[in-house]
């Protein structure tokens, strides 16, 4: 729509010369008409019937109600890991703990957690950051080469490998979580950290948005005059294709640490020993334990509730800081 | 290629579409070194997905006896598989916990959707980040939390009960526990969901809407006469993927189980009842054929919505 009007005005400059003024002039026509259609808005804003106010009334209404549903439980496990154990029961969930409950306990809880059992969740949790950075950044780099691969060059092998990542990428994991423990302990890998990182470190879905992100965004004609000038596709990936992928690289990384960061099944079926857990099957060993009185041995809610909470805050942040790249790896799985 | 590069680098024009028939017009010689770019994915691949499959298929055909060991079995196994009793409860459960599921999801997350693209809502940005910030959180911990929410003394709903004087009903008994389990999931995968419909509608050029304005079409009629159609795609996709999610349940059922060992069972999902007989039972032969099988059915049922959902989306 923007071009039909702005046309006539860069027709009109259409002199070799004025190239830069005639797209100025497209700029400008454009922005004219987007101040026209923000007036149109303007006028239309104070102009609303009743029933549109009613309306609108009631979409933020929905809203509201969508996003506390999603926000409340949050918000309790914000304040209930500031309270102590007994504070936790007698106290309302979506408040803080008064005195007489035990008050504002978060440090000791934070405490509490680090150094219970011969401070394990600290060994959880740094089991969690290497799962997450190893398979994170292994799965992005393999899945970088094999996408440029896949969307540059032309070798055999090569339609295979799109149409099996294409059947691969809605195949759920757990399918093949039973067969790859069955696999592994016949090769005697399992109860080793690697029996979670290698199997996480082909990820169809990271290779496919690697392949839509490499064509999208690598100019062939780069990459052959490139050749031209006698460059190798080993230095054409890191020094153009690299940078030029740089964004899909983020969203690939983003998505495949969040990943091995929430992994369950998989660490839950393919450890025993504890050392090597990360902070989900952790978790879930120490419910089991605060719920089985023989085992507990005084394993206070409070700890399993803040442990919950430090597990939980990295990826908030990462989700407000980077919103932008999962964005983009969203709307790229969903125009398939 | 080394031929195109001559003829191509002359004129820079941006994107590659006629690179298609360039290939296959031409007869180019094959880059072997695209094979070392792509082969660690292939190798990591295979050893992290095929060969574990064809392991498991291969492990099926056996069986193992406290006396004599291994011995090949034939089909036994996956016969077994298919008429067992524990296994077709379990899928029973998933089915209509999917068949409530899905449905409620996708809705829920079509009308935030909506709601966002309407662009009655002022600082969107806010509610859209409220609404997927539970993506972020591990199903694990979701599962947690939301278990001590569900509390009927102590937890958020058991406090709420009572304010109101009333006393809540247990959300862990067996009577509600799938719903518990669906809220759950509802509330991890609503934001997300919610997202793509929101990127896929932003993608529907304006003048659709203005023409249908002019004409006196009413919003709530655009959204269900044109935005909605717009985006089946997107529909039938996220379906399939709840589809998918809901036939494969285990994370959830299986950290809540240690809080009511008695609304869940060992085999109360497919899943779940794999897994306990792979690391509990001891018997992988038949361990083996049971994940197998309830893979097949999983991609057998999926594939049949995804064939109707394609229809469906294509039937303009």
């Amino acid at each position: 729509m923007t071009d039909t009007t702005a046309t006539p005005t860069s027709a009109s400059n259409a002199s070799a010369s004025s190239r830069s003024l005639s797209r100025r002039d497209k700029r400008n026509a454009k922005a004219s008409q987007r101040n026209y259609k923000n007036r149109l808005k303007q006028e239309k804003g104070p102009k609303m019937t009743r029933g549109q106010h009613a309306s609108s009334w009631a979409l933020h209404f929905i809203m509201f109600v969508m996003a506390a549903y999603c926000i409340i439980p949050l918000c309790w496990l914000l304040f209930s890991a500031t309270k102590s154990n007994g504070g936790l029961y007698n106290s309302f969930g979506l408040w803080f703990a008064n005195s007489k409950n035990g008050g504002f306990q978060l440090w000791q809880n934070l405490v509490g957690t680090f150094s219970y059992s011969g401070a394990i969740y600290g060994r959880w949790l740094l089991n969690t950051i290497i799962y997450a950075v190893v398979v994170g950044f292994g799965s992005t780099v393999i899945a970088a080469f094999a996408g440029y691969a896949v969307a540059v060059m032309k070798f055999p092998g090569r339609k295979a490998l799109l149409a099996v990542t294409l059947a691969f990428m809605s195949i759920p994991t757990t399918i093949i979580t039973i067969p790859l423990f069955l696999m592994y302990s016949k090769i005697g890998l399992v109860d080793t950290m690697w029996s979670v990182i290698l199997p996480q470190l082909s990820f169809p879905f990271g290779l496919y948005l690697m392949i839509i992100y490499a064509q999208q965004s690598i100019p062939i004609s780069l990459v052959e005059a490139a050749k031209l000038d006698g460059a190798n596709h080993w230095t054409i990936f890191w020094k153009i294709a690299l940078p030029l992928l740089s964004p899909g690289f983020v969203t690939v990384l983003l998505f495949s640490l969040v990943g091995a960061w929430n992994n369950y099944f998989l660490p839950l079926i393919m450890l025993s020993d504890r050392s090597n857990y990360p902070l989900t099957v952790g978790l879930n060993l120490w419910l089991k334990m605060s719920g089985d009185p023989s085992v507990g041995g005084g394993l206070p809610d409070s700890y399993i509730i803040t442990g919950s909470l430090v597990a939980v805050v990295p990826l908030i942040i990462s989700f407000f800081f980077l919103q932008r790249y999962w964005q983009s790896g969203l709307s790229a799985g969903a125009v398939k | 290629m080394a031929h195109s590069a001559t003829v191509d680098a002359g004129k820079v024009h941006p994107a590659r579409t006629n690179r298609r028939k360039k290939d296959r017009g031409r007869k180019e010689k094959w880059e072997w070194s695209g094979l070392a770019f792509s082969a660690p994915y292939v190798v990591m691949f295979l050893f992290g997905t095929i060969l574990p499959l064809l392991y498991a298929l291969y492990l099926g055909f056996f069986q193992t006896k406290m006396i004599g060991g291994e011995s090949f079995a034939g089909f036994s196994n996956y016969i077994q598989a298919f008429t067992d009793p524990l296994f077709w409860a379990g899928f029973k459960r998933v089915s209509l916990y999917a068949v409530i599921q899905a449905p409620l999801l996708v809705i829920l997350a079509l009308c935030a959707a909506l709601i966002l693209d309407s662009g009655r809502i002022k600082h969107i940005a806010v509610p859209r980040i409220l609404v997927f910030l539970p993506y972020a959180v591990p199903s694990v911990v979701a599962a947690l939390m939301w278990s001590y929410i569900y509390g009927q003394d102590y937890g958020l709903v058991g406090q709420v009960f009572k304010l109101f004087g009333g006393k809540s009903p247990d959300l862990l008994s067996s009577k509600f526990i799938m719903f518990a389990i669906m809220n759950i999931v509802i509330w991890g995968f609503m934001g997300y969901n919610m997202l793509i419909y929101y990127s896929s509608l932003r993608t529907i050029p304006d003048e659709l809407y203005e023409a249908a304005r002019l004409d006196g079409a009413s919003e709530f009629r655009i959204a269900w006469s044109i935005k909605i159609p717009a985006i089946k795609g997107s529909v039938v996709m996220t379906l399939v993927f709840c589809l998918i999610g809901a036939f494969q349940l285990f994370n959830e059922p299986n950290l809540l189980q240690s809080i009511a060992p008695d609304a869940i069972p060992s085999s109360y999902t497919p899943n779940m009842y794999t897994y306990t007989l792979a690391f509990k039972g001891q018997n992988m032969n038949y361990a083996a054929a049971v994940s197998l099988v309830a893979g097949l059915v999983t991609m057998v049922v999926i594939g049949i919505v995804k064939f109707i959902g394609d229809k469906w989306s294509d039937n303009d």
